[in-house]
């Protein structure tokens, strides 16, 4: 059709595909990045992760096959986005949920977060984060039990100041969140913690724990150009000038001028914020799943930049140690809002005459 | 089934008090325009009793009981209404049977007067009532307008059994307060008893329910 017209019209919205590209191979460059997070969950977390995984992704996609069934639909397995979405699901678990609660997130997750609104491209909201939520607001007991690495030591672990529990823990965030209110001062806290938050070695969701790998699964992506660079930068960069914001302002600030760098009393470091948590999670692989996320750059950018911001303002304002879930859900909701705000004009104004 | 257009009234054998419709307007009423499934009325309560078996139960009977009564009373008085003023009258008639029934729960049951709440006495806003009063009893005989908030009443009223059935079941692993699933095995849902709960089992109804009804006469002709 276009092939005598030289003139180059670029027009942003809708996917207008120019190479080989399907669903299929989108999802499965999607679980190529997962799998150093995959690798680094059974690595700490041992026989819990390896179950976890398997029972989220069979429940997935037995639910997807259910509901295509019902409908009468083709199957759709095929495209692999069941897949993901029952790994992203794993990943934001507790490593010792049982196995008929993550089947049960896993059935929420594709038969009310997705099949429900008509299947893959129709969701308003994550599907994962719908079968998290569920799970959060109907089991909140088994939903906030954190289990401790296998790799760390059973009766000193490492991520707090003192004996702990040989068997569960407080994730970082939560801890923090403790110590904040309890004015024991979130600095000594800060650097024992920080670099097990890199490396994974800490309690948390399943696959959030390790920075590291989810930081290389993110950047084989954004290499890959498989998610849009707009997403992580937005969430992260918000994120870090929020929470650098509260530790710079913070007027608590310890009166020794060679700490001052790393003392305020009241907020965790800024660069903790981002490898705690499910924030690279989210950045990379939650947040930029391309059905619940605006269509053009500008879109994209309030997205990220509210997921950020609201994520934080959970975290350090509201009650629960972890705002990642509701952040997403909440922008899931607003994109349709955001799209028609951000519409692009097409070619040559507005119709109607008026642009 | 649908297809049967003016069923034999059995009842009273064929054309007596209720010309001959008595079955057909049961019908309509609890199943081909269920007031919650098909007409979306009344989501408000449904949502907000349903927690536990007992109290989705005397809601229904509570429904029935002032459908079935101020359809009568505002059938009666059609003519004499002034259409003006229809509305009025139509909601006078209907808080007094409502009071009537806020007030004998409060006499004989007032632990259960006491966990419904307000939600008795908004039952005088309840769409369905009204509904019915000023679709149904305006335009028909007494019986046969006392029959129609009869099904109406037993539609709202299943429907709310059924997930209020769910709701205690899911939630609390009881049914009408007697533990069915023990705490052993089975970890209780929280949010089956809170409102979240409430739509998603309310979603899942209207769409079964849906999905054996069929879809609607006239949506099948487009």
């Amino acid at each position: 059709m276009g092939q005598t017209n030289k003139l180059e019209i670029r027009v942003s919205p809708s996917p207008h595909v120019s190479k080989a590209l399907s669903t299929r191979s989108v999802m499965i460059d999607v679980l190529i990045g997962l799998a150093p997070a995959l690798a680094a969950a059974v690595y700490y977390f041992r026989v819990h992760a390896v179950t976890l995984v398997a029972v989220c992704v069979a429940s997935c996609a037995a639910a997807e096959w259910v509901c295509n069934r019902i409908r009468r639909r083709a199957n759709t397995l095929g495209d692999f986005s069941a897949v993901v979405t029952g790994v992203i699901l794993a990943f934001s678990l507790p490593p010792a949920l049982p196995w008929w609660a993550a089947m049960v997130g896993g059935c929420v997750a594709i038969g009310i977060g997705k099949m429900v609104f008509g299947g893959l491209g129709s969701n308003v909201f994550n599907p994962a984060m719908v079968g998290r939520t569920f799970m959060a607001a109907s089991l909140g007991t088994l939903m906030t039990t954190w289990t401790v690495p296998a790799t760390v030591d059973p009766v000193m672990p490492k991520v707090a100041p003192q004996r702990l529990d040989a068997r569960t823990q407080a994730t970082p965030l939560a801890w923090s969140k403790t110590a904040i209110k309890n004015e024991l001062g979130a600095t000594t806290y800060n650097r024992q913690i920080f670099g097990s938050t890199v490396t994974g070695e800490v309690g948390g969701c399943l696959g959030e724990t390790s920075a590291v790998a989810l930081a290389l699964g993110g950047l084989y992506l954004l290499i890959r150009r498989t998610i849009n660079w707009r997403i992580p930068a937005g969430v992260l960069g918000a994120a870090f000038v929020f929470a650098a914001a509260a530790f710079v302002l913070d007027g608590d600030v310890v009166s020794e001028p060679s700490r001052q760098w790393l003392a305020s009393e009241t907020y965790v470091q800024p660069l903790f914020h981002l490898t705690s948590g499910a924030m690279l999670l989210c950045a990379f692989f939650i947040a930029t799943d391309p059905v619940t996320m605006p269509l053009t750059g500008r879109g994209m950018w309030i997205f990220a930049v509210g997921v950020g911001i609201l994520t934080m303002l959970i975290r350090v304002v509201g009650e629960y140690p972890e705002g990642v879930m509701y952040a997403i859900l909440l922008m899931n909701g607003a994109t349709p809002l955001i799209d028609r705000f951000c519409k692009v004009i097409p070619v040559g104004g507005k119709p109607g005459g008026k642009g | 089934m649908a297809d049967m257009k003016q069923p034999a009234c059995v009842s009273c054998g064929g054309a007596g008090l209720c010309g001959g419709k008595a079955l057909a307007t049961l019908k309509d009423g609890s199943w081909t325009t269920n007031p919650l499934a098909v007409q979306m009325l009344g989501i408000c309560s449904a949502l907000a009793v349903t927690n536990r078996l007992e109290n989705s139960l005397v809601m229904g009977a509570a429904l029935i009981f002032v459908c079935v009564g101020s359809n009568l009373i505002v059938s009666l008085l059609r003519k004499a209404i002034p259409t003006r003023i229809r509305m009025i009258v139509e909601v006078a008639v209907i808080a007094t049977f409502v009071i009537v029934f806020d007030q004998f729960l409060k006499a004989f049951y007032w632990d259960m007067s006491k966990q419904l709440g307000p939600y008795v006495g908004l039952i005088i806003t309840n769409c369905i009532v009204m509904g019915r009063a000023e679709a149904f009893a305006l335009q028909n005989p007494p019986l046969l307008s006392m029959i129609d908030g009869l099904a109406n009443g037993i539609g709202y009223a299943v429907i709310l059994a059924i997930i209020g059935f769910f709701r205690e079941l899911l939630g609390a692993g009881e049914v009408m307060g007697f533990r069915l699933l023990s705490d052993g095995w089975y970890t209780p849902n929280q949010l089956m008893i809170l409102a979240p709960g409430a739509f998603f089992a309310l979603g899942i109804v209207i769409a079964i329910f849906n999905h054996f009804k069929g879809p609607d006469p006239e949506e099948k002709k487009q």
